[in-house]
Formats: C-alpha cells, sequence, structure tokens
C-alpha cells in the first residue's frame, strides 16, 4: 500500500466534508430501519427499568439511593453495548460491497470509518439524553455541582467513542456483521458485569475485585458517580481518561490499517 | 485533457500484471490496451480473473506485479490522480439500501466534491436518463433488480467518467432487463465513453463491445472481433430436433452433407448440431432435404455458439463454473 503526498493532500482537503457526508448518510439509514432505533433506544431504557426495579431492592449502596448508583453504570453499559453497532455497520458495509464503492471515488479514506463513529457518536448523546430522562421520570437525582451535571453524560458519550474505534478495527477485521457482533459482545459481557456499572466492587470474591477494581469501566463509571453525586471524582476522572487515550492509541491506527488493508 | 498520456490512442494499458490469492493465481500476466472510445469485453467464465483484473484498473486492488495506467496514470502509485476520471458498476459496486435513489446519487456526487446544487442538478439528470424518476424518493431496497443496476450504473456515471468499468452488468437480470441495460449501455457508448465490460456472455460481448478477450484462469487465451471468435470456433450452429428418434440418422446424414463438419447427435434430446457458414441458405437446404425425406420436424435454427463452444474450441476444455468469488475473491 503506497500512501502518496497526493493522497494526504487530499485527505487534509476533503476530509471534514467527506466525513460530514457519511455521517448524514449513517444518520439516515438510523432513522430508516426501525429494528435499529429499537436497539439504541428501548432497550436501555428497558436495562434502567429492570434493573431500578428488579435489582434495586436487593443491592445495598449505602447511603446512595440505588438509582442514583445505578444511572451512570448504566449509561456507561448503553455506550459500550452502542458501540458495537460502528464494527457491525463497518461489516455491513464491506460485505455490500459499499466500501468498494467509496474506495473508487476521489474522497478522502479517513471519511468512512470516521463517519461513521461521528454518527454511532450523535446516537450516544440521544441515548444518554433519553436515559437521563427516564431516571429523572423515576427518582434519578444529581447532588453535586452544575459543572459534573453537565461533564457526567460528556464522559459517558466521550467513553462510548473511544469503544467504536475497538468496534471498527473488529468490523474492519473480521468483514461479517454477524461475526462482529459476536466478537464484540464476548468481551464486552465480562467487561461491563466485572466492573462497577451494577454493583459496588467490594461485594465481589477478592480475585475479582482485583480484576474490577482496575477496570477502564470501573474507572469512567466512578468518575461519572463522582461528578453527578458530588463526591470526589479527580481520581477516577484521570484513570479513566488515561485509559481512553491508551486505547485510542491503539486502536485508532489499528482501525485506520484494517480499513486500509481491505481489498 | 488534464491527463498524464504521452499522445498515445491507448487510455487504459495494462503489462504483465500478476495476481496470487494464496495458491489462486488469479491473474497469471495480462497484458491489454483499450483505445480510447471503444468497449473491450472481457468474456470469461466465472474464476476466470475478469473481477480482479475490473478491481486492479480501478484502485481497489494493488496487483503483485506488471503496471497498469488509466489514462497515463499508475493505478497503484497515482490512483488519486485515476480515481476522478472512472467510474464502477456492476458486481464490484453498490448503492445504499437505506438510501433513496435521489440520495445516494447525490452522495456519491457529494463525495466527486461537485457543490451541493450541481449534485442535486446531477442526481435530477441520471434519475430522468435511467428512468428512476418515479421511484427517485423511495428506498432503493424496494427497487426491482433492474433498477438496481440502473441506479448502480447511473452512480458510477455521477462524474462523468472517461473511462466507465462494468463488471458483469446483466449477470442475474431477466431478459427483459437486460435488454433495456444493454440500450443503456449503447447509448453510453455512442457519446464516446471507454468502456471495460466484463461479462461470461458471448452474446452480451457480441452485441457491445468492439473488441473481446477471453480470459480463462488468469490468462489470456484469444483476442478479436465478435466475428473474428465465432469463425475460431466453427461459426453458426444450425441444430435440429426431431420427435422420431427413429429419424436420427436420417438427420445426421443431411446435415453431415449440409454442414462444414461432423454432427454431434443428442439421442436423449432426439438433436443434432452442425457448425455451419452462411446459415440462412444451409437452412433452407436442410428444411427442403428433411421435407424430401419426409422426416418430421420439431424444432430446427440456427443460434450462435456459447461460451462453452468457444471454450472447447479455444482451450480444448469446457468453461468450468466456479463459484462466484468474494470481495476478495479471483472472480
Amino acid at each position: 500500500m503506497v500512501v502518496s503526498m497526493d493522497a494526504l493532500r487530499v485527505e487534509a482537503r476533503y476530509a471534514p466534508g467527506d466525513i460530514l457526508q457519511l455521517w448524514k448518510r449513517n444518520m439516515l439509514a438510523y432513522r430508516r430501519q426501525p429494528d435499529l432505533l429499537v436497539f439504541s433506544t428501548i432497550q436501555p431504557v428497558m436495562f434502567v427499568l429492570l434493573f431500578a426495579y428488579v435489582f434495586g431492592g436487593a443491592i445495598q449502596t449505602g447511603p446512595v439511593d440505588y438509582i442514583d448508583f445505578l444511572l451512570p453504570g448504566i449509561l456507561a453499559q448503553s455506550v459500550l453495548f452502542g458501540s458495537t453497532q460502528t464494527g457491525v455497520g463497518l461489516a455491513v458495509d464491506v460485505t455490500s460491497g459499499m466500501i468498494d464503492r467509496y474506495r473508487t471515488l476521489p474522497m478522502a479514506r479517513s471519511a468512512v470509518v470516521a463517519g461513521r463513529i461521528l454518527a454511532d457518536t450523535t446516537r450516544n448523546v440521544f441515548v444518554v439524553g433519553l436515559m437521563l430522562g427516564v431516571g429523572f421520570l423515576i427518582g434519578f437525582r444529581y447532588h453535586g455541582t452544575v459543572a459534573g451535571a453537565i461533564a457526567m453524560p460528556f464522559v459517558a458519550v466521550l467513553f462510548g467513542q473511544t469503544f467504536c474505534w475497538i468496534s471498527a478495527a473488529i468490523g474492519t477485521s473480521v468483514r461479517r456483521a454477524e461475526t462482529a457482533q459476536v466478537a464484540s459482545f464476548v468481551w464486552l459481557f465480562p467487561l461491563v458485569f466485572v466492573s462497577s456499572v451494577f454493583v459496588p466492587v467490594e461485594t465481589m470474591p477478592d480475585w475479582l475485585e482485583v480484576v474490577a477494581e482496575n477496570s477502564p469501566v470501573t474507572h469512567t463509571v466512578n468518575a461519572m458517580r463522582g461528578l453527578a453525586l458530588g463526591t470526589d471524582f479527580w481520581e477516577p476522572l484521570v484513570k479513566a481518561l488515561g485509559w481512553m487515550a491508551g486505547i485510542m492509541a491503539v486502536f485508532v491506527p489499528l482501525a485506520v490499517w484494517r480499513y486500509r488493508s481491505i481489498q | 485533457m488534464a491527463d498524464g498520456s504521452n499522445g498515445s490512442s491507448s487510455i487504459v494499458v495494462v503489462r504483465d500484471v500478476h495476481k496470487s490469492f494464496g495458491d489462486v493465481h488469479a491473474l497469471a500476466g495480462v497484458s491489454l490496451e483499450i483505445e480510447r472510445g471503444t468497449v473491450l469485453g472481457l468474456l470469461g467464465p466465472n474464476g476466470a480473473g475478469k473481477t480482479t483484473l475490473v478491481r486492479v484498473l480501478t484502485t481497489l486492488l494493488d496487483p503483485d506485479e506488471g503496471s497498469a495506467t488509466v489514462a497515463g496514470y499508475d493505478v497503484r502509485r497515482e490512483r488519486t490522480r485515476v480515481r476522478p476520471l472512472i467510474g464502477l458498476a456492476g458486481q464490484s459496486a453498490a448503492i445504499d439500501d437505506t438510501l433513496t435513489g435521489r440520495e445516494n446519487l447525490e452522495m456519491v456526487a457529494n463525495l466527486y466534491h461537485m457543490g451541493r446544487a450541481m449534485a442535486a442538478s446531477r442526481a435530477g439528470e441520471l434519475l430522468g436518463r435511467f428512468d428512476l424518476l418515479e421511484a427517485a424518493d423511495r428506498a432503493a431496497r424496494t427497487y426491482s433488480g433492474g433498477m438496481r443496476r440502473r441506479l448502480d450504473l447511473a452512480a458510477s456515471l455521477v462524474a462523468d467518467p472517461e473511462v466507465l468499468f462494468l463488471d458483469e452488468p446483466t449477470t442475474g437480470l431477466d431478459p427483459q432487463a437486460r435488454l433495456e441495460l444493454w440500450t443503456v449501455i449503447r447509448e453510453l457508448v455512442a457519446t464516446g465513453t471507454t468502456v471495460l465490460l466484463t461479462t461470461q456472455y458471448l452474446e452480451e460481448a457480441d452485441q457491445l463491445a468492439d473488441e473481446i478477450v477471453v480470459i480463462d484462469h488468469g490468462r489470456i487465451i484469444a483476442q478479436g472481433t465478435a466475428a473474428d471468435l465465432k469463425a475460431r470456433s466453427g461459426g453458426e450452429h444450425l441444430t435440429v430436433r426431431v420427435s422420431d428418434l427413429a429419424a436420427l440418422d436420417e438427420v445426421r446424414q443431411v446435415l453431415e452433407a449440409e454442414g462444414d463438419g461432423p454432427p454431434t447427435v443428442d439421442e436423449t434430446t432426439g438433436t443434432v448440431s452442425v457448425a455451419v457458414s452462411n446459415g440462412p441458405a444451409r437452412l433452407a437446404g436442410v428444411v427442403r432435404r428433411l421435407d424430401e425425406a419426409e422426416v418430421a420436424i420439431a424444432d430446427i435454427g440456427l443460434r450462435q455458439p456459447t461460451l462453452d463452444e468457444v471454450f472447447l474450441s479455444l482451450t480444448g476444455h469446457r468453461a468450468e463454473g466456479e463459484p462466484a468469488g468474494t470481495s476478495t475473491g479471483a472472480g
């Protein structure tokens, strides 16, 4: 694969506009595929309601109401599960030949993956907003500063965006929608459940607690909780941002490389 | 015209291109040239290497060895120069099912960086030209097979390409849709677009191409006009079918006398067939002689040699149908 100066010039000149075109295309697709919309909205809302009412009574979270404990966690869980759609969408584009169409056009190569992730992040903004709304209806309240209240959902969206790059690397590697879906959930489920998303990590067996305590999911959720509840958030936030930077440093180049090697 | 050619009349030049996928030599040293404003038909069975060559020429695939240029630009080193000059339609390309026909074309136009107003007017113009105006604002997933191919073709023409690559444009279409697409392709050629067309059908290449290149196992095995190729495979065939199998021998004798070679007899279908030149005159002669011999003819006709027969005469083996390749296949 030869990367010429010409190719770099094309990227620099056309990437912003082309990313916007691909974003628009993916947003239209979301609006017109009811199954995707259901997956993106009804499922997270159902999770909020199920966990709040079914597990809420059984899980002890000390002085904090379970819904106040739960909502930041479940926001993180939703953006993580939602990130699988990046890889699935890219794999569909490979199978359908859409990627071939793009690759014969004089467009910025980066726009296909970046436009996809921008659309998935837009969807995450919507999903996070919807879940916050549902949360408020069933008793979730902020206890911290206004800045913390604004920052909390922002951290969730940033976290989701980070995992979209992992998903993109998977989707451009396996190149089949079903495989991309399975290849994502296989590690996402343990990652989400072995963390502070649903329960305090102290309730886990020692060996599992060690894993959970160092998970990027736990750091992110703890930071979000700190921001929402007005408790300490700096340490988990710094660790969470460190994880996100590390993941991006590995998976952005990996996704780009995998995308470029599609022939 | 802003291109890198040196006054040569060939707009596509392929020199000794090799491409392997593992042990499969999809292209084993292919060289060809396409003259500006002409149609080259690349004829071969599944797995012959047709799609691989198209993918190399449209910058989708790097060749292992050899070189290829489009309008003087190298398809590997200067792909950003090649891309604005080409269009690709057929099995290698695609349209987005969730978008409408109009949105598909506008998106492609925008990705050619045409500007919003220009993109809209170009999309409208192409929808009209390909008889898709009525369906323009419906999702492409509701389109019939023929409509999808027309939209795909329209998308490949958005930027008025100098070279159009049509990869098996009519495979899987019903005869009516195929004829419609042929008409569209002929109109394009009339406007001076250079076309590389791949096909499994000799008839399609015959109908559309100025020159035909026959490819098998990644090698070019014959090259010429449709008439050349047909002549080399025994020209037209005259076939007679009878319902009374006892009359087969009588028919064989008549065809042996009228035809240009030994007739082939198929007892299961009751048909006898022979290569002929000057078919219509021979047909009249055969009818007269069979009538005199009081043989009842169930069916009689002249037909072009099939790809199978061309292959048989050119290579000595039948065209092997391999499963159609995936996006990385050697199709």
